[in-house]
């Protein structure tokens, strides 16, 4: 009897976990679907080499839009990487457990702040100081970077909390008995053991810095050109679908499903290099 | 102990779509007893005031039914044309080609102001330096007289009523690629207000003491300038029906353009219609 039920939850468990795949492929199903026919048409090359947005005139280029898509994830992680793994480290190795009980609550409550708050605490006060201290308009990657920064903090840093509370005590105390101060153990020990995880928090949180859609359009400009400074204005390749999408009929409906599939593209190939620079390092070590 | 729940919780769920149908076979019936049901669908930006006109209209006309739904000035036209909706509203000076099939009536026109900062020591330009400004041959305020500073140009998402109005009035060209897009009149007043090098434009019910609407070759944005003629970025706002109004969308597109529909239109932050034509 134990042993039936045993598989029947497993399989019941199966089938729930495998939904989530199956939401996954209908989605890349039905975006391919509408985004493919236009691939043939306009061609993969006009579509990814060309920076030309131009839709009433039948110019479909996205190149500005994936550089502008990266420019603004990896200044977010910049910004968001280091606060959250330093704080995470504090937090767990070097606070009273006090501390802890009051300021994880605390951080994961940011992460339930709507974007549209960070986009206009970026709109209101960011901007104003970018375009007072470096020039441009404001409203741009830099502006972007750090409102996404501090709305993939929450994640980064619950993850890498329960990343350094899951290496083991033995670790610590081995170090501390051979001599090591604390600062040295968690560098030297507790902080290569936790690395997957660490890397891991940092891998979701750009995951939710490139799908930002709301926070974005609100502070960073969305220009259609290739950025070359932190301080220009630049339109990410979400921003572009959701700015758009309201109007577009035809072509440039399609155009903005195309974008969607590159944005998987792009998201695939981030998680992908993420994944094989945590493998490399696993057997490396 | 779990069926019974489920149960009375599939029941529970089953009671308000009965209803629904049940509602909407009545309000079906009601409006084919009275004489038929208008139904307006189309341009945001005429949406609120359609909807204040319908209330007032349905309230005049206890048989009338008149409904609207937004969807932009592109679905309006659409929809017009495929019957979807009686009536479709579009805010656009230049109707694209499908919309040639529609009657088009101007029921109220919508002055588009080009707005700085308050604290921008310039307060006139003409057509063509606006102009200018857009396509990115101008990109510096000292250039039209205004101080040593980059100009923000600020604009609105490619598919934007107010945008291809823009456009068109000033004469058709390529938006610099420098220009900040925003997506709606609003959120183009605050980047304007916030920010003293920008320069923008929305519709004219909207500007406020935080923004800074210019003259336009001498003629300030208003109500006598633009019925006069003087002030010329002005978009029409098109009611339009495929084929000659009859019945309830005649009534309904009459009280529109008579007396008390024009009072409300302008009491709202629109202008009257000044003429009344096709497309």
């Amino acid at each position: 009897m134990t042993g039936g039920s045993d598989a029947l939850v497993r399989r019941l468990l199966a089938a729930i976990a495998c939904t989530a795949v199956l939401c996954l492929l209908v989605i890349a199903l039905f975006i391919f679907k509408e985004g493919l026919p236009f691939l043939f048409k306009v061609g993969l090359g006009n579509f990814l080499l060309s920076s030309d947005w131009r839709p009433d005139a039948g110019k479909y280029g996205i190149l500005s839009m994936i550089a502008s898509s990266l420019w603004v994830t990896f200044g977010a992680l910049l910004v968001g990487a280091p606060l959250g793994m330093a704080g995470a480290v504090f937090l767990s190795e070097f606070s009273p457990t006090g501390l802890v009980r009051f300021v994880k609550p605390a951080i994961e409550l940011l992460a339930g702040i709507p974007s549209v708050v960070f986009g206009f605490i970026g709109v209101m006060v960011l901007a104003p100081i970018i375009r007072n201290a470096g020039g441009g308009p404001g409203l741009s990657i830099l502006a972007a970077s750090i409102v996404l920064g501090v709305m993939i903090l929450p994640t980064i840093m619950s993850i890498s909390i329960d990343a350094l509370a899951a290496v083991p005590p033995s670790y610590r105390e081995g170090a501390l008995a051979l001599g090591a101060t604390r600062w040295q153990a968690v560098r030297m020990v507790v902080l290569k053991a936790a690395s997957s995880g660490l890397v891991a928090g940092a891998i979701l949180g750009m995951g939710r810095a490139i799908g930002e859609t709301m926070a974005v359009i609100m502070v960073a400009g969305n220009a259609i050109k290739m950025p070359d400074s932190v301080l220009d204005s630049a339109r990410t390749l979400t921003a572009n679908i959701a700015l758009e999408m309201g109007y577009a009929t035809g072509l440039h409906r399609q155009a903005l499903f195309a974008t969607g599939i590159a944005l998987l593209v792009v998201i695939m190939i981030l998680n992908g290099l993420a994944a094989a620079a945590l493998r490399r390092r696993g057997t490396g070590t | 102990m779990r069926s019974p729940i489920t149960r009375s919780s599939g029941s529970r769920r089953l009671r308000p779509a009965g209803m629904a149908v049940a509602f909407a076979a009545a309000a079906f019936l009601a409006a084919c007893g009275r004489g038929g049901s208008v139904t307006l669908a189309g341009s945001t930006a005429f949406q609120p005031f359609a909807e204040k006109l319908a209330d007032e209209y349905n309230a005049l006309h206890p048989e009338a039914n008149v409904t609207v739904q937004g969807g932009g000035s592109a679905l309006g036209i659409s929809a017009a044309i495929n019957g979807a909706a009686q009536i479709g509203m579009a805010d656009l000076v230049d109707l694209p080609p499908d919309a040639a099939a529609l009657k088009g009536f101007v029921v109220a026109r919508d002055g588009i102001a080009v707005v700085v900062n308050p604290s921008n020591g310039i307060s006139d330009l003409p057509m063509p330096r606006i102009r200018d400004v857009y396509r990115g041959a101008i990109w510096n305020w000292n250039e039209l007289g205004g101080s040593d500073a980059p100009i923000t140009v600020v604009s609105r998402e490619s598919g934007s009523g107010t945008r291809s109005s823009f456009e068109s009035i000033l004469g058709k060209f390529d938006l610099t690629v420098d220009a900040i897009i925003q997506d709606s009149n609003g959120t183009v007043r605050e980047t304007v207000a916030n920010d003293e090098r920008a320069i923008g434009y929305l519709s004219y019910g909207l500007v406020n003491e935080k923004i800074k609407a210019l003259t336009v070759d001498g003629a300030p944005c208003g109500k006598e300038t633009i019925l006069k003629g003087e002030y010329r970025l002005v978009r029409p706002i098109y009611l339009l029906t495929l084929g000659e109004p009859s019945g309830q969308v005649k009534a309904f597109i009459d009280y529109v353009l008579g007396p008390e529909g024009q009072a409300m239109i302008e009491a709202d932050g629109l202008l009257p219609a000044a003429k009344r034509d096709g497309p």
